[in-house]
């Protein structure tokens, strides 16, 4: 019995497949689109890691990154609904259920919590990942509700925000270790 | 003997599940602070946004502009002063107003043009960004402003006046500071030249500084004043006091509607800084209002 303890106390320091995949050029992108206007802003440098030994996901991002086509909009974004100021950062930690495999695309449902504009709310999405290689691939596809995340809109422009936003999320990560 | 070796094969058990369990918990926030650590190590300068909400605060120019491809369009209106009495309805009877239209050629620099029914001026102006305030890099923002201000009014008695003599210009740093979400402020010392002037004493070149500042008041409104310190022994010919004016900022989407109260007729830096005749104490002060909507020309950015 005491034997067979040794090995089990070891093993469990040591990872099954240690592969952990980063990136810092994620992208994430939300659309908003309603009959009086259409929102769209893309953010090209977000931190992520993907750690297959233990199926945990994480990223990171600068709210101020996001980048909208219109100046006015984005200066909006930032002051007076996100408030970056107080908020810099939108993050997202959570695991995936699942086995990935090489050259192959694995259907993950990925849970957790996602943080934004200072509120923390567990989310499940249904995700993809593409392992090729030395790379491994994370798409996503979800809406987030702005109400969710005390992001107040004034009555003056509801109509011009949708009360779902389309979310994007496309992690291209490559090895370390 | 056997119970002793249970008790110690059992705790070592749970011993190992804390373990495991505590590894596992550090794992997961040890992988996002691994990123928050990367993060903070590349941030890159973050250029201060949004000092203020508009282009001027009522009458002086900040350091806000048009970002590239954004065009501005601008009404600046005066109504008459509020101690014409009940008659000209407190002055709501008469108007002075300044159309105006600022483009942004890139980030840091802007054009504009101008014409004011006061004197019939035309303006046109350039504010160059030369330093923006940014987290341990500049603790303010300045600006340059240079503007050129031509009258067209006719004068019938004096015909010799052409040319030249109509022009007057206005050379202004423009230099600002957001101290917080709530407060900011600009310092505004400015240069002024008139091509023409009434008498020999009154001098072509003429110096003025601004004080102004924003408070805001909800995400969307804001208190705004300004002071303009002028001497009034650079113009002996004409008793001219120091420009005070106040307003209210309201921005909704796309536009700025700014409600002001000034003592200055003119809205353009040769005028509200260096020919305000009007005084608050006489309760000339005139009730007027800015509004500008911006548009967006370029078509991908």
């Amino acid at each position: 019995m005491k034997i067979l303890i040794i090995p089990l106390f070891i093993l469990c320091f040591c990872s099954v497949s240690a592969q952990t995949f980063t990136t810092r050029n994620g992208f994430v992108g939300f659309y908003s689109k309603t009959d009086m206007e259409d929102i769209k802003a893309e953010h090209k440098q977000v931190y992520g890691v993907i750690d297959a030994a233990s199926k945990r996901v994480a990223f990171t991002l600068l709210v101020k990154g996001f980048v909208f086509r219109k100046q006015l909009m984005q200066e909006h974004f930032n002051e007076n609904y996100i408030e970056s100021d107080q908020y810099p950062k939108a993050s997202f930690t959570g695991t995936y259920t699942g086995e990935i495999k090489e050259q192959t695309i694995t259907n993950v449902q990925v849970s957790g919590q996602m943080t934004l504009h200072g509120v923390s709310k567990e989310i499940q999405i249904p995700a993809t990942l593409h392992w090729e290689g030395g790379k491994l691939t994370g798409k996503a596809n979800f809406k987030l509700n702005p109400s969710d995340f005390n992001i107040k809109i004034p009555a003056l422009v509801r109509d011009k925000i949708a009360k779902q936003i389309d979310v994007t999320v496309l992690m291209e990560c490559n090895v370390t270790k | 003997m056997s119970r002793n070796r249970l008790f110690v094969n059992t705790s070592l058990c749970f011993f190992i599940l804390l373990i495991v369990s505590f590894n596992a918990h550090t794992q997961d926030s040890s992988l996002l602070k691994t990123l928050d650590d990367a993060i903070s190590q590349n941030r890159r300068t973050e250029y201060v946004q949004a000092t203020f909400k508009a282009t001027q605060v009522i009458n002086t120019p900040t350091i806000e502009a048009p970002p590239r491809g954004g065009l501005q369009f601008m009404i600046m209106h005066r109504f008459g002063k509020l101690n014409e009495g009940a008659y000209a309805l407190f002055g709501l009877d008469n108007a002075g107003i300044r159309f105006g239209l600022d483009y942004g050629i890139n980030d840091r620099l802007s054009i504009g043009l101008g014409r004011s029914s006061f004197d019939k001026v035309y303006d046109g102006y350039f504010k160059l960004k030369m330093l923006r305030q940014a987290r341990s890099k500049s603790p303010v923002s300045i600006s340059l402003f240079e503007s050129m201000n031509h009258v067209t009014l006719r004068y019938r008695d004096k015909p010799y006046i052409s040319g030249r003599y109509r022009s007057s210009f206005q050379s202004a740093l423009l230099i600002a500071r957001k101290f917080n979400s709530r407060l900011s402020l600009q310092l505004t010392p400015s240069w002024l030249h008139y091509n023409l002037v009434p008498t020999p004493e009154d001098n072509n070149d003429a110096f003025a500084l601004g004080m102004a500042g924003r408070i805001k008041l909800s995400k969307r409104t804001s208190l705004n004043g300004e002071y303009n310190y002028f001497s009034s022994d650079q113009t002996p010919a004409l008793p001219v006091y120091h420009s005070l004016s106040f307003g209210i900022d309201l921005e909704t989407g796309g536009h700025v509607f700014q409600l002001v109260f000034t003592n200055s007729q003119g809205m353009v830096g040769p005028y509200y800084l260096g020919k305000t005749t009007g005084s608050w104490a006489s309760g000339d002060i005139y009730f007027g209002f800015n509004v500008s909507r911006a548009f967006n020309l370029k078509k991908d950015r």
